[in-house]
């Protein structure tokens, strides 16, 4: 069921709005009572209070139904003009008139309430089908890197004399990797609540761009990415008013997914521009691009490629689309004809060549 | 420093208090422990230490309060210890005095490192006019900047953000202070000018402008001259 306009007004505006129908349609009766009897125009009201009743409100409907009857009483029932009824049909007519509206009014406004309630049952079981999806993904993606942190852990403890020194280190470097791994998902996560909780709110402050691009690649490369990451940026681009936490982050989970779905020898190229007031992120790898028929799924929350390899919870690149959302952007992906992804962010914002002015 | 420096951690985490005891002690601290607000600062009155690891979520106080009572008297440095990661909440503490601050998780190498430079501030704050960091030498006295040896030709606002950076060396300062110190009060929410600056400082100072080893931007906060080691 879509919602209509009215029902987001107020009970007194579609009481308004209600009445005003009414009136409407008794006016346009009563300049055409020459030709048609009253008891047609009490059929006439009795449907117009009918289809209000598809979308008005209870106590709305309830007052226009009982107003319609009085209506139809004193300007259509003979004699016209006073609520005095001449014979003993029309006053059972009338009688009749004024549950039938009544009951039909209040008939179809619990209809409506028993369609809606099995929307939001619908709503909760797709709510639920959701949160099953992330219990299952997150469960996979903490716990991997957890029986990691444990099962190494236990190893080193058990004082098994077999283990070498090779092996020992080689334990250490397992609980380090899956520490990170498990820190990158919480801090996917909690991103993802603040998303969710609706209230971000980007903080804009002048951002010197390539400082955010060269800062991010930095980061990844400490992380030991094998892929070679190329920027480039003009010296000249202006600072720009952006919330640096999100841009930082937007950029880093598109790079980090590069750098874990493409071949280690493959290259990411990252650049920034900026037409106008808008400035233009494009990264770009060299990799094997996503399948077509993917690519309008890939920004949705908890969303994995078909086959892929485990590492990722589907929130990296949900969040690009959040914080860029967020900041009033838009985030494009396409195939490269070459072969490969290309991610392509604008974002309009004001900017500040003050940078380029002389030094003092 | 002959002595070994003494470190007092106040944290209510017992797994994080084990770390720290086994990192610190291993690199010639002496350590004193308290999981609480009111045993940390009855602790910190008796035998004053030479630095301060608090935690900013302890279960009696909150770690703010903690941060400004200790402040009233305790002059060696305080380092913040958060697994809160909010930049009001970081800035908040670097205001009340903190001299810096690690948001958990946090490297060992980068805790020993703050550490290492929160220390040597108290050694080098007895008016030592020519600053050394690395292949940088700064002469408070007469003004002079060199790299290598060769003299930089900085303007004057370049050269006070210079200063003002290497006199509070490791420490990081927010973007408010660094713009009410150099360009006055009425400066403080334009940032810009901050930016335009620390990337012009940037290029005259640093190897590599795109990849900053003294002037370390901390996202969201402000700026950190690093010591070379």
């Amino acid at each position: 069921m879509t919602t209509l306009f009215i029902n987001r007004l107020s009970k007194t505006n579609q009481f308004l709005f209600g009445l005003l129908l009414l009136i409407l349609v008794a006016t346009v009766c009563y300049t055409v009572s020459g030709f048609i009897g009253y008891k047609v125009v009490g059929f006439i009201l009795l449907i117009t209070v009918s289809l209000l009743a598809m979308v008005l409100d209870i106590v709305p409907i309830i007052c226009t139904a009982a107003i319609s009857a009085l209506v139809w009483n004193f300007f259509f029932i003979p004699p016209k003009f006073t609520f005095h009824i001449g014979n003993t049909e029309d006053a059972i007519l009338f009688a009749m008139y004024f549950v039938v509206a009544i009951v039909s009014a209040v008939l179809t406004f619990k209809i409506r309430q028993i369609e809606k309630i099995a929307q939001q049952q619908q709503q909760k079981e797709d709510t639920v089908k959701l949160y099953n999806t992330l219990l299952n993904s997150l469960s996979h993606e903490l716990r991997t890197p957890i029986a990691a942190i444990i099962g190494a852990t236990d190893n080193l403890q058990s004082g098994n004399a077999k283990l070498t020194p090779l092996n020992r280190n080689e334990l250490v470097a397992e609980i380090a990797k899956a520490s990170f791994r498990l820190n990158q998902q919480v801090e996917n996560l909690l991103n993802m609540s603040r998303l969710e909780s609706g209230f971000i709110q980007p903080k804009n402050d002048w951002c010197d761009i390539s400082e955010v691009v060269y800062e991010v690649v930095q980061r990844l490369e400490e992380n030991n990415v094998a892929q070679k990451i190329s920027i480039s940026i003009n010296p000249a681009i202006p600072l720009f008013k952006l919330d640096k936490g999100m841009l930082e982050q937007i950029i880093y989970n598109i790079l980090n997914n590069a750098a874990q779905y493409t071949n280690t020898n493959c290259t990411i190229n990252i650049s920034a521009a900026c037409h106008a007031d808008m400035l233009e992120i494009i990264i770009e790898d060299n990799g094997k691009g996503f399948p077509p028929e993917e690519i309008k799924n890939v920004f949705n929350k908890f969303y994995r490629l078909k086959n892929t390899s485990t590492g990722g919870t589907g929130l990296g690149l949900s969040i690009v689309k959040g914080f860029t959302e967020a900041m009033g952007g838009n985030v494009d992906l396409q195939n490269v004809e070459t072969g490969g992804a290309k991610f392509v962010i604008n974002i309009v914002a004001e900017t500040s060549y003050l940078k380029n002015l002389k030094n003092e | 420093m002959s002595n070994k420096a003494a470190i007092l951690i106040i944290d209510d985490e017992v797994q994080m208090r084990k770390l720290l005891q086994i990192t610190l002690e291993s690199n010639d601290y002496t350590i004193t422990e308290a999981a609480t607000a009111k045993d940390g600062m009855i602790m910190a009155a008796n035998h004053p230490p030479d630095l301060i690891l608090l935690d900013l979520g302890l279960p009696d106080e909150d770690g703010h309060s903690v941060l400004k009572k200790l402040r009233e008297w305790f002059t060696n440095p305080i380092i913040i210890l958060s697994v809160q990661s909010s930049e009001e909440d970081i800035i908040k503490a670097l205001d009340n005095g903190a001299n810096d601050y690690l948001v958990k998780p946090f490297r060992t190498g980068e805790l020993l490192a703050r550490i290492r430079s929160a220390i040597r501030g108290i050694f080098t704050e007895e008016n030592n006019p020519i600053i050394i960091n690395g292949d940088l030498q700064i002469d408070l006295a007469n003004r002079v900047v060199k790299k290598n040896e060769e003299l930089l030709k900085l303007t004057s606002t370049e050269y006070t953000l210079l200063a003002l950076f290497a006199k509070n060396e490791g420490k990081v300062l927010t973007h408010q202070y660094l713009l009410r110190e150099v360009w006055g009060p009425g400066y403080i929410n334009q940032s810009q000018y901050l930016r335009v600056f620390i990337a012009q400082l940037r290029k005259k100072i640093e190897t590599d402008a795109n990849r900053p080893a003294f002037i370390v931007t901390e996202s969201g906060v402000g700026y950190r001259f690093a010591t070379k080691e």
